[in-house]
């Protein structure tokens, strides 16, 4: 293993990555904290929303936080390098077998999603106002969810970011970004889906869904929630393969 | 040490189509399986290399020379490990390219076709971590940056986002970038293409200083003068095939009647075209506007002596003689039937 090499490519992209990462943070993060701020605050205090909702929200755009800023710090460069100029030859052609080349982009894509999770806690706490509480008992269970989740997306956005031209990144991102949003119990913990049985079941399969309701195990562990221990089983299940998925994809990509 | 490079019966058969004739702006996670079943799709296939074998020489300047779409870029992906070959294979040094990538690539040094430098990055910047990505210290790489983008003439925009650099530029950066981490093999798939003439001297320049240091130079080029100037050796390639290969000199000598005499008197009667044809090694003489006459034969120079006789005798004035050498334009001719420039 040539760790210069690969070191080097890490730095390549964290040095992109600095210059993107606040126009990138303002856009994934400006829409869940107006839900929040409606939600949680206004929401709260006109007595429409019990105000323990607060707490089902911060963990939930948490996650969305963390799980749309993975995806799109791997996936959008992926899609861009590998593009008709092909910039990413230059890398492909650094002395290191091509995979490093995408553990390099996961790596670079879980520090900006473990960052653009961590920013939620103290802008949440803004728009919330303080009387929510957050239970931090359990750093380390935390801080594992924290990790699975964040090498969730980024692998799955290199997956993603390998099977998706430019064209198409429009479509990406309305037809399997936003419905995952949605159904991704973010909003809501997923046992409010009990009325709805096919869809309670359905949504397993989304990642967010594990994001949320882990976090929401550690962060607000009086809410309902799916057991941890599972969620961990889950994470590590999706992001072994994911990793695969990406790393196979992005091989296949790599050469002609 | 200078490094040598051996193919072996490549053959490279692409299954899909080049990306830039865009796959259309369709979602396409499944639009490739939509063939019933049983009958069999029409598969898409483009052979790109028949079977090419070649052996380049340590230290040598070799040219593949040949027209649009002969499979040149291919020989030069399957070499420099971003094609995978179909059949074959391709040593670089003593490595096998497809088995012992990352040794291959660290002898290597590439400038594609088309420029393909980092849109993120400065001019420098391209430079500095290109250097880091093959383990250059800090302060060599500094070292070299400042060298090259001075001796590429780039230092005044070595600051400046590459994605606002005119063609000139991108193309010399990639020039640049290539020679970063010192390779032992330099690539340089069509350098040439579309350059001004004066900057195509120079660049011709660079690369002979570039292989003075030592190191084995593999250029491609659909010209042939370039090939002729530059190539201590070169391969002819077509369709997929090497059609020819040797020194330049080699070559153009190898196909009989390659030269060609103009000549011009002040008069042209019959009975000189007759002691034209006469002449040894003349294969053919066709005159033109009653004063010129061009002579195709296997030798150029030492008929000279043989015109001005001719001439003499028949009581005409020789007056002008321009020798052409055979041309590698008459060897592709030769081979395929077709002008390179086709
Ligand atoms: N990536 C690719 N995918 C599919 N076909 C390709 C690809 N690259 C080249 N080809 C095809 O292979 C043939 C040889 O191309 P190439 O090696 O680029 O030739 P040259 O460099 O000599 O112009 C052409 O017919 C070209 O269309
Ligand atoms: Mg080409």
């Amino acid at each position: 293993m040539n760790w210069k090499t690969f070191f080097a490519l890490l730095s390549r992209d964290g040095h992109v990555a600095r210059r993107n990462l606040l126009p990138m943070l303002l856009q994934n993060l400006l829409q869940p904290l107006l839900l929040t701020f409606v939600f949680g605050r206004v929401l709260t205090a006109s007595g429409m929303m019990r105000t323990g909702f607060k707490s089902v929200l911060l963990p939930g755009v948490m996650a969305i936080s963390m799980v749309l800023s993975g995806i799109q710090a791997v996936a959008m460069p992926v899609i861009a390098e590998f593009q008709f100029t092909r910039e990413i030859e230059d890398r492909l052609l650094a002395p290191i077998a091509t995979a490093w080349l995408g553990v390099a982009k996961i790596v670079t894509g879980m520090v900006q999603a473990l960052v653009a999770g961590l920013v939620v806690i103290p802008a949440a706490w803004l728009m919330m106002g303080s009387d929510i509480s957050i239970d931090f008992s359990h750093p380390l269970t935390f801080a594992a969810i924290c990790l699975l989740v964040a090498l969730c997306s980024a692998s799955g956005g290199l997956a993603l970011g390998c099977s998706v031209g430019q064209t198409q990144i429009g479509l990406m991102f309305s037809l399997i970004v936003a419905p995952m949003m949605m159904f991704g119990c973010a909003y809501y913990p997923w046992s409010f889906l009990a009325p709805f049985p096919v869809l309670k079941w359905a949504v397993l399969i989304n990642p967010l869904v594990y994001a949320s309701e882990g976090l929401r195990g550690v962060l607000a562990p009086m809410v309902p929630h799916i057991d941890t221990l599972l969620v961990l089983v889950a994470l590590v299940v999706i992001d072994a393969a994911f990793l695969a998925l990406g790393l196979a994809k992005f091989g296949k990509k790599a050469v002609s | 040490m200078a490094i040598g490079i051996r193919i072996e019966h490549l053959r490279k058969v692409y299954d899909s189509p080049p990306p830039s004739a865009a796959r259309g702006g369709g979602f396409s996670f499944t639009a490739q399986r939509s063939a019933g079943k049983g009958e069999k799709k029409k598969k898409f296939e483009v052979v790109a290399l028949e079977d090419v074998s070649l052996e380049i020489r340590a230290g040598e300047i070799f040219g593949l020379l040949g027209p649009n779409g002969a499979g040149k870029s291919t020989t030069i992906g399957i070499l420099t490990t971003r094609t995978r070959p179909t059949g074959g294979r391709a040593f670089v040094g003593e490595f096998d390219v497809w088995k012992e990538q990352v040794s291959a690539k660290r002898l290597i040094g590439v400038v594609p076709q088309r420029p393909n430098l980092d849109f993120a990055l400065t001019a420098r910047e391209i430079l500095l971590f290109h250097g880091a990505y093959f383990g250059q210290s800090a302060r060599e790489r500094t070292r070299r940056t400042d060298e090259l983008l001075e001796k590429f003439k780039l230092t005044d925009r070595a600051d400046h986002m590459v994605r606002n650099f005119s063609g000139g530029m991108m193309q010399r950066m990639s020039i640049a970038r290539a020679m970063m981490h010192d390779p032992e093999v330099l690539f340089l798939d069509e350098p040439s293409a579309g350059l001004d003439p004066q900057t195509r001297l120079l660049l011709w320049e660079i690369i002979r200083d570039y292989n003075r240091a030592g190191k084995t130079i593999v250029l491609t080029t659909h010209y042939m003068d370039e090939a002729d100037a530059l190539c201590d050796r070169l391969a002819i390639i077509d369709h997929g095939r090497i059609i020819a290969q040797g020194t330049p000199r080699e070559l153009k000598s190898s196909i009989p009647g390659g030269y060609l005499l103009r000549v011009r008197f002040d008069r042209l009667p019959d009975d000189l075209m007759a002691g034209l044809r006469a002449l040894p090694g003349v294969t053919e003489v066709r005159s033109a506007d009653h004063i010129a006459a061009d002579l195709y034969a296997d030798r150029g120079g030492p008929l000279i002596a043989g015109i001005a006789g001719a001439a003499q005798e028949a009581g005409v004035t020789l007056c002008d003689v321009h020798i052409a050498e055979p041309s590698l334009e008459t060897l592709f001719l030769h081979h395929t039937g077709r002008s390179l420039r086709d």
